[in-house]
């Protein structure tokens, strides 16, 4: 155990860090900062999912919003007319969304990433109308209340423990996003270092080499699909839960446009970028909010249409930079940087010693 | 009967809309095999330039031209500024990069003109004319007109003009055009200066149907994806056929299919491009992709 701790890389350590980090985060916030750092680590599900599909396995959707409206729209429904326990919902809903995934992938299979781009653009738009539709079923406009769950017992007084006020039903929710986010982590980190990973990220660099090599291209396209479904399906179950409430307004083109946002800040085809962008990009709008009516030298006309534009400004600003100048996003950033730093501290003591650092072509 | 021919008339004023932002669309395609998910906002701008144009003062028929050379403008200053870095790049950053632009023309125009929705003036009459029975409005006719010069405008100059030959050579053969001394990136930007003064017709011509405001092309470019995916996305021909078609259906369902109508008419033209890609991924005038390995 002990040389296994001693020779992890330092990277294991960030894990480590992150966990405690995040266990210990809602000791020190308030209650209704618990409720929206928990809709941002909601978010980073979704964008996990989202970017195992656009990072690893080269596939664009567009409609991932549809996919969190169809998991929420499951949960709450059996809650508010089935009267089921809102946590067992999560799991139902999880796995609905995931089947319904898989089969919206199979179309998938024949259509080049562009088509897939379309069809689940035009998805993400009609979802709102759609809902609206079965107002018996769905609530119509006004969407549906949810009760939001006391925490039980054993972590009410744990929580109470440490900082000598009892749990609020946020925390609790909190607690469950996040042990939600960490365990879906886990599964996409052991998924892409493993063979359905190594085949989808074939499948991405050239699909015929990969099919030439044994790889099952449909398979593991609607696998991807199904997966990203998946994701984004608990993640909607999660979203109405935190928020208390779901209606068509809270799945619009807008979402869609925001995970994927998150997945491109963050970082393609890395594992704590989905983390990074869905913070990101969860917390720039409601930043902006903040921001822009406190400072006074914004006209109070102005201010209102600048809070409206500004995420969307912002957004499509961000989408066009990184994708021309760092496509590997703030991951790919920070690896750059740390790779510099390391290669100017080694190279300045190899200097010191006499060694040339080798040729990198002879190695 | 008539009540269904007036459908199918309304159907075709509003399909040459579709058609007109389906072959931007296609002619943004057919320069880079890419779909421009930016084309919608990019109408959506120039149509508050008009709107503003005429605001001022200026009459409808000076802003009109006046709109479509500032789009091509900008379409060419956008093809510069944001596409032309990577050119080369995957079809996925791509996409990715008209996406942003879209979210970013979307903010800018609302930053810039806001979100109350305006009426844009219409340079036809309301009334109607009865033609063999079936009353066809003025406005109907004229969209239907504008349209159609449009679509033959771009057909001529693409099929009988030296700048069209070259355009489509750079397209598809850009190694040897280049060998021949074309300046393909150029062409390019011809290609989306093109497409964006077309796209713009589109707004201006559906601006007075709909209410003018930054979200107002988001279900028209569904539309106009049916239509491209319909006629099969390389083919102008094709995207003006289908556009026809889908301004038909959509027209048509909303009045005689009991639950869609309003928004839910959206749905129609999802359905439609779910069932093209199944059933004929490649459209209707399109030709199987075959590729050498």
């Amino acid at each position: 155990m002990m040389p296994r701790l001693r020779n992890a890389p330092p990277r294991y350590w960030l894990v480590v860090i992150a966990v405690v980090f995040f266990l210990g985060f809602p000791t020190v916030i308030s209650s209704f900062q618990s409720s929206l750092w928990a809709q941002a680590l909601i978010l980073a599900i979704a964008v996990m999912g989202l970017n195992i599909l656009v990072g690893y396995s080269g596939q664009l959707s567009l409609g991932h919003g549809a996919f969190m409206a169809l998991g929420a729209y499951t949960s709450a429904i059996l809650a508010h007319r089935y009267k089921m326990d809102y946590l067992l919902t999560i799991p139902i809903a999880t796995l609905f969304t995931g089947l319904v995934g898989f089969l919206f992938g199979f179309p998938a299979l024949r259509l080049s990433p562009l088509y897939l781009a379309l069809a689940t653009f035009a998805l993400a738009v009609v979802t709102p109308s759609l809902i609206k539709r079965p107002e018996g079923l769905t609530g119509g406009v006004q969407g549906i209340i949810l009760i939001q769950p006391d925490p039980p017992p054993f972590a009410s007084d744990l929580f109470a423990a440490v900082t000598g006020t009892a749990m609020t039903s946020d925390q609790w929710i909190y607690y469950i996003s996040l042990f939600c986010a960490l365990l879906l982590f886990w599964v996409a980190w052991n998924l892409v270092r493993h063979r359905p990973g190594r085949a989808m990220r074939a499948l991405r660099d050239g699909e015929v080499a990969a099919a030439a090599y044994g790889v099952n291209i449909a398979g593991f396209k609607t696998l991807a699909f199904g997966i990203s479904a998946f994701y984004a399906g608990i993640a909607g179950s999660l979203f109405g839960l935190a928020t208390g409430f779901v209606s068509p307004d809270t799945f619009p083109v807008s979402l869609s446009i925001q995970l994927l946002v998150g997945a491109v800040v963050g970082g393609l085809a890395s594992i704590p970028g989905p983390l990074l962008g869905a913070i990101f990009a969860y917390f720039l709008p409601i930043e902006a909010n903040q921001w822009v009516p406190s400072q006074s030298w914004i006209p109070d006309q102005v201010a209102s249409t600048v809070k409206n534009a500004g995420p969307a400004v912002s957004y499509g600003v961000l989408l066009i930079l990184i994708m021309i100048f760092a496509p590997n996003g703030i991951v790919g950033l920070i690896r750059a940087g740390y790779d510099w730093l390391y290669r100017r501290l080694r190279g300045a003591t190899d200097r010191e010693t006499g060694q040339l650092p080798p040729d990198p072509q002879t190695v | 009967m008539q009540e269904f021919f007036q459908q199918v008339v309304s159907g075709i004023a509003i399909g040459g809309i579709f058609a007109s932002l389906a072959l931007a669309l296609v002619l943004i395609y057919n320069a880079m095999g890419l779909v421009n998910f930016a084309q919608g906002e990019m109408a959506m701008f120039a149509t508050f330039v008009a709107y503003a144009l005429i605001n001022r003062g200026m009459s409808y028929w000076i802003a009109f031209p006046i709109t479509l050379v500032l789009a091509f403008g900008g379409g060419i200053l956008i093809q510069r500024l944001v596409i032309k870095p990577v050119e080369r790049a995957p079809v996925l950053t791509l996409v990715i990069i008209t996406l942003g632009l879209a979210t970013l023309v979307n903010g800018f125009a609302g930053f810039i003109f806001g979100y109350v929705p305006r009426s844009f003036p219409s340079p036809f009459s309301a009334d109607s004319a009865d033609l063999f029975g079936v009353f066809i409005s003025y406005r109907d006719m004229g969209v239907i007109a504008v349209s159609g010069l449009v679509l033959l405008g771009v057909y001529l100059l693409l099929q009988r003009t030296t700048v069209g030959l070259t355009m489509r050579a750079a397209a598809h053969h850009p190694e040897a055009s280049r060998l021949l001394g074309v300046q393909v990136s150029w062409m390019l930007a011809l290609g989306w200066g093109l497409a964006s003064a077309v796209g713009a017709v589109s707004g201006i011509m559906v601006a007075p149907i709909l209410l003018l405001e930054p979200n107002m092309m988001q279900s028209i470019i569904i539309y106009a994806f049916a239509a491209a995916v319909l006629g099969g996305i390389e083919s102008p021909l094709g995207a003006v056929i289908g556009g026809l078609i889908v301004g038909v259906t959509v027209n048509l369902a909303g009045a005689y299919l009991p639950g869609v109508g309003g928004d839910l008419q959206l749905a129609v033209g999802l359905a439609i491009i779910i069932a093209v890609l199944i059933a004929r991924p490649n459209g209707l005038f399109g030709r199987a992709a075959i590729r050498r390995v």
